[in-house]
């Protein structure tokens, strides 16, 4: 069974009726206790990082997300739920994250932008594949999803599957061991982002 | 090279659960089952959908959250709802069905601080300030309750002072051209491209494709129509071949 951590950070909704349209199950999860009684979990979210980082920390998950990854079961985290596996963002100051993968989260620095673009990053755009991974499989070298973000992730090249570039090209799908993490939201994103999903129940 | 995609949205005009299209906002045409149309329009390769809503009664407020749960449970991309909403609470029901994001038109005018509110509360992602305008000699009026209203302020200003306010994009449409089918009014949409950081969304006029891609030349970070969609006159894959060729990165 899949679950879908619930810390009052945007909706499920989206999510769960992906999962309902392949056939699988899927179960929200509120209580940080039952967190570790699911095969796989997803860390949603949208908003700020900081206010998810205290949601998680009010509803102790971010204890038992780590505790979850650690026994190395998959976890996916999506947009925002993808930054919070990293260590820190620079998101209005310095905020901790969980700490999973070694790398930061920060804002779209426009001044290294080789074209006029606005920030949000919203829309599609291409995630080319740098690393083939079980959730890649049957995808082309590059595809379209759906990006709505400020921030992006900044981590080593080992952790880095996918990437995208908007003013300059970034990590847009990690990867470390069990954990995996997408910036656009497959859920989304057409037949692709199914796809993925379905990679994704299959591991 | 950008791969980054210039977005289609269909857009599907909802009185009372039918998808209804009128020319310059008066004389409506059925026009079909909105849960349909947005599944024929997800598989023809549309990048989001818009529904307005355009419900007169209070009663019928309902029906939209219904359909949007309908669509949400089968097409998984990108969903807008205009029309009626007026408070947190009318966002959040959206929201919870599965809808991404919401467009305010007359209760932000009233209430401008709505857009304050409901960005901080559901993000700026979700939230697009429809801004209405009519243009009077080199000057464009905003236009609210669906273009009867004269409200007598500057467009462009607006539309900076949205953007200030938190909106996440703007969807803006030109009452001259809408349903005429004589093209966007390039004029208006260029010069709020080029002043906003976010997004603007074209709308009102499109007939042909050329008319899309100048939306796109002219700045607009997307195009939205509805008849060209609806009675077939345009195919949303043949359009998105033609941009191609015409250098606008889509998404195919």
């Amino acid at each position: 069974m899949i679950g879908l951590i619930d810390y009052n950070m945007g909706n499920l909704r989206s999510v769960t009726n992906a999962f309902e349209k392949l056939g699988t199950r899927i179960e929200i999860v509120k209580d940080a206790s039952h967190v570790e009684g699911y095969d796989k979990i997803i860390l949603p979210g949208v908003g700020a990082f900081k206010d998810a980082m205290a949601c998680l920390k009010e509803r102790e998950m971010d204890e038992a997300v780590k505790a979850f990854a650690a026994t190395k079961k998959p976890l996916l985290g999506i947009c925002l739920g993808m930054q919070l596996l990293f260590e820190a963002s620079t998101e209005f100051g310095k905020t901790q994250g969980l700490g999973l993968i070694e790398g930061e989260v920060v804002k779209f620095d426009t001044t290294r932008f080789s074209q006029h673009l606005k920030v949000p990053h919203m829309g599609w755009n291409e995630l080319e594949v740098v690393r083939d991974t079980p959730l890649f499989k049957g995808m082309a070298p590059r595809f379209y999803l759906y990006f709505v973000h400020s921030f992006h992730v900044q981590c080593d090249e080992k952790y880095q599957i996918g990437k995208t570039t908007y003013g300059y090209t970034f990590a847009s799908a990690v990867q470390k061991e069990n954990i995996y993490g997408f910036q656009p939201h497959p859920e989304k994103s057409h037949e692709n982002g199914l796809a993925i999903l379905k990679n994704f129940v299959e591991l | 090279m950008d791969y980054f995609a210039k977005r289609i949205i269909p857009c599907l005009d909802v009185k009372n659960g039918r998808v209804v299209k009128g020319v310059n906002f008066v004389g409506l045409k059925d026009a079909g089952d909105p849960v349909e149309i947005a599944k024929r329009y997800n598989e023809e390769g549309a990048d989001e959908i818009a529904f307005l809503d355009i419900t007169a009664s209070h009663e019928g407020r309902g029906t939209i959250v219904e359909i949007v749960e309908k669509v949400a449970r089968e097409v998984f991309i990108p969903l807008t709802v205009g029309g009626g909403i007026r408070t947190l609470e009318d966002i959040y029901r959206l929201l919870n069905v599965g809808c991404d994001k919401v467009s305010i038109n007359s209760p932000a005018i009233a209430n401008p601080h709505f857009i304050d509110e409901s960005s901080k509360r559901f993000g700026s992602q979700c939230i697009v300030v429809a801004i209405d305008v009519k243009r009077t000699n080199d000057r464009w009026n905003v236009f609210i309750n669906g273009g009867r209203i004269d409200t007598g302020i500057d467009a462009i200003n607006w539309a900076k002072e949205a953007a200030d306010r938190g909106a996440g994009e703007i969807l803006l449409t030109s009452m001259d051209c809408d349903g005429a089918k004589n093209g966007y009014d390039l004029s208006i949409t260029s010069q709020i491209s080029s002043l906003l950081d976010i997004p603007v969304i074209a709308s009102g006029g499109a007939g042909t494709m050329e008319h899309i891609k100048d939306a796109f030349t002219s700045g607009a970070d997307a195009a939205l129509a509805a008849s060209i969609f609806h009675f077939k006159e345009i195919e949303i894959m043949a359009l998105k071949h033609y941009l191609k060729r015409q250098g606008i990165a889509v998404r195919l």
